[in-house]
């Protein structure tokens, strides 16, 4: 417990950000859904938009995001998060629409609603968190596990031949004329968190300037659905996930990147 | 205003409209297509919100979101576009905020056909989606009564915070009719206090389904059941034709009611001392309506789209007390008055036992035809 008397403000180089609630999260420890829910929340509040932000909560790990983010939320069926968004936009359109979604939530049973939410260009954002598992549920593949990979639903590491090949969802939804902003990030190290911050506001002011669907993928650890130690886990999305899931950015309309920020 | 002549199907959807609907999300399906179509131009031409959605799970997802902002919003669809809804109905009633469905039935099961039916009364009814919950369903015959219905549906799923669904068939949408249709409303987009619209100047909210805390859920269960139970106490509907000194009546609703109305007039004419009791409000069932009038009926006749579903409800305000023939035509076909008439004729000539089971004789008939 800090004392705010006693720090000099010129000292003061971290806070809780205004967009997160004092709720402790239930994340497991390592998890990099805080990390993602902390630039959310800054961004949003560097933004001041936090008033006019409606979030949708995903099924997932983060099926409890409105507990620690503190905008309006709503919580939607598994992988349909696009669509209630899309009702709340089209309804609200001047106010600040997001996502929160896990891969399974995201590019399983919700591909659909993620594909057809780009299509029409909907003036949403999806923080996609991309950690190759399903955690909340006990550790199964998703459809962003890598091949050998072993999960509680492919025991033998993924076989290609029976289970198929992962899916790259940044390089896919670029495709589609709809998108005004799809990039890829990750949150393994702090250069990598700045950048996908800046990813992250440039997404929601995509938004802001009615420029299309945006949508920032963000490559994440499971320590506990891996099987690795926190820190282990840093290390294991780095050298197996960054080379299958490249970063970089896969669509940037030209009203965005004109964008001054 | 004057009356004019329109299809079932746009004529709900221009009623939507000058309901003050805000929004519709739906998917084609026959044969209510001429909904979302009518929608497509309608609505945008208003600045209203139009979204033909991927599909109906994606579409009862959109209805879903719009309706956490407190706007009045609907979806329409058909069997088996209302099966793919149904994950979003519990969530809807879970979440309790209200909608406005169009149910328009087709043959099925599966993906049967496009022709009229009456099969999914059970499944909006009494619960196609999971969990306890009672949508409240309105049946009307024609066109006009679908349109007077319509500001009503969304007043009801308003003041229940509760899924309202209309409930016809392709006939009924498809068919074209002499319709009188409201002053248009204005859109009013009310404040609710539990609307997820931004926290613009208040604290924030959070509208979820999901109350881990089981006493907590329970609670949340009670909640809904005890706006349902209002509902029930103030929501009955129904029309009675040539009741008052009917000796036997015949009960359908929607088209099969509308069919057997011809029917009564016609056995009326042969001397028969017959009459309609049709339902409106499905659910809440009119069940204290047709205990009473069990005083006075030496058969009922129930008369339906299906194997026997609303039969149950009968069966249920009835409790053998009287006898009760039942008529039932599947699949996509529709009755015939004359049908109807020879069932009426039969149940006088040879009346059934109170505790006969209505559906298995009916059956025999069928399949020794």
């Amino acid at each position: 417990m800090v004392s705010t008397a006693i720090i000099n403000p010129t000292n003061l180089v971290y806070a809780r950000p205004r967009g997160l609630t004092q709720t402790p999260s239930h994340y497991c420890p390592g998890c990099t859904h805080g990390t993602a829910h902390r630039l959310v929340a800054e961004v949003l509040g560097e933004m001041n938009v936090l008033d006019r932000a409606i979030g949708v909560a995903p099924v997932g790990c983060a099926v409890f995001a409105y507990n620690y983010i503190d905008t309006d939320f709503v919580e939607a069926a598994h992988g349909r998060a696009p669509a209630m968004a899309t009702g709340i936009k089209r309804v609200l359109p001047d106010r600040v629409v997001f996502t929160y979604q896990g891969d399974g939530d995201l590019a399983s049973i919700g591909m659909a609603e993620t594909v057809h939410a780009a299509a029409r260009g909907e003036n949403i954002t999806i923080i996609f968190i991309n950690n190759a598992i399903y955690g909340m549920t006990g550790g199964q593949m998703a459809p962003t596990t890598l091949p050998g990979m072993k999960t509680t639903s492919s025991p033998n590491g993924r076989d290609v031949e029976a289970q198929g090949f992962p899916i790259r969802m940044a390089e896919m939804l670029a495709t589609l004329d709809g998108a005004g902003y799809i990039v890829r990030r990750s949150l393994h190290d702090p250069k990598n968190i700045r950048l996908a911050k800046k990813a992250i506001r440039l997404a929601f002011e995509t938004q802001l300037h009615g420029l299309g669907f945006s949508l920032v993928e963000l490559l994440s650890t499971c320590s506990t659905g891996w099987g690795v130690s926190p820190v282990e886990s840093l290390a294991w999305l780095e050298e197996h996930m960054v080379p299958a899931f490249p970063l970089g950015d896969y669509k940037v309309a030209p009203s965005v990147a004109a964008l001054k920020i | 205003m004057p009356r004019e002549l329109w299809e079932g199907n746009e004529a709900i959807a221009e009623a939507a409209v000058r309901a003050g609907v805000e929004a519709y999300f739906g998917y084609p399906i026959t044969p209510q297509n001429e909904v979302l179509e009518y929608m497509s131009h309608r609505l945008p031409e208003l600045g209203r919100a139009f979204v033909q959605a991927e599909s109906e799970p994606a579409a009862i997802n959109m209805v879903y979101g719009a309706a956490c902002t407190g706007a009045r919003v609907m979806t329409s669809s058909s069997s088996p576009g209302i099966s793919l809804m149904m994950e979003g109905l519990s969530y809807i009633a879970g979440t309790e905020v209200p909608m406005v469905l169009v149910d328009v039935m087709r043959g099925g099961p599966g993906l049967g056909n496009i022709a009229p039916s009456q099969g999914d009364y059970a499944q909006i009814c009494h619960g196609g989606g999971h969990g306890d919950y009672h949508p409240i369903v309105l049946a009307p015959a024609s066109i006009q009564e679908a349109v007077d219905l319509m500001p009503l549906a969304f007043e009801l799923a308003q003041k229940y915070l509760n899924i309202c669904a209309i409930l016809i068939d392709g006939s009924i949408g498809q068919m074209r009719e002499p319709v009188k249709l409201p002053e248009m409303q204005p859109v009013v987009r009310k404040e609710y206090d539990w609307a997820t619209s931004g926290a613009i100047r208040r604290k924030r909210r959070i509208l979820s389904s999901i109350y881990l805390d089981v006493p907590t859920e329970e609670k949340v269960n009670l909640r809904i059941l005890s706006r349902w139970k209002q509902a029930e106490a103030n929501e009955v509907r129904y029309r009675e034709y040539y009741v008052d000194d009917a000796e036997y009546i015949i009960i359908g609703f929607g088209t099969a009611g509308r069919v057997a109305l011809s029917s009564v007039r016609a056995a009326r004419a042969q001397g028969i001392k017959v009459g309609l009791f049709r339902p409106i409000s499905v659910n809440p069932y009119p069940y204290k309506r047709v205990e009473e009038i069990c005083k006075q009926a030496k058969s009922f006749l129930v008369v339906e789209m299906n194997t026997g579903q609303m039969l149950k409800d009968v069966q249920r305000a009835v409790r053998n007390r009287v006898p009760i023939r039942f008529y039932g035509r599947l699949g996509g076909v529709v009755p015939f008055p004359d049908e109807i008439t020879c069932e009426t004729q039969e149940m006088v000539k040879n009346p059934s036992k109170p505790d006969d089971d209505p559906a298995d004789l009916w059956f025999q008939r069928m399949m020794s035809r």
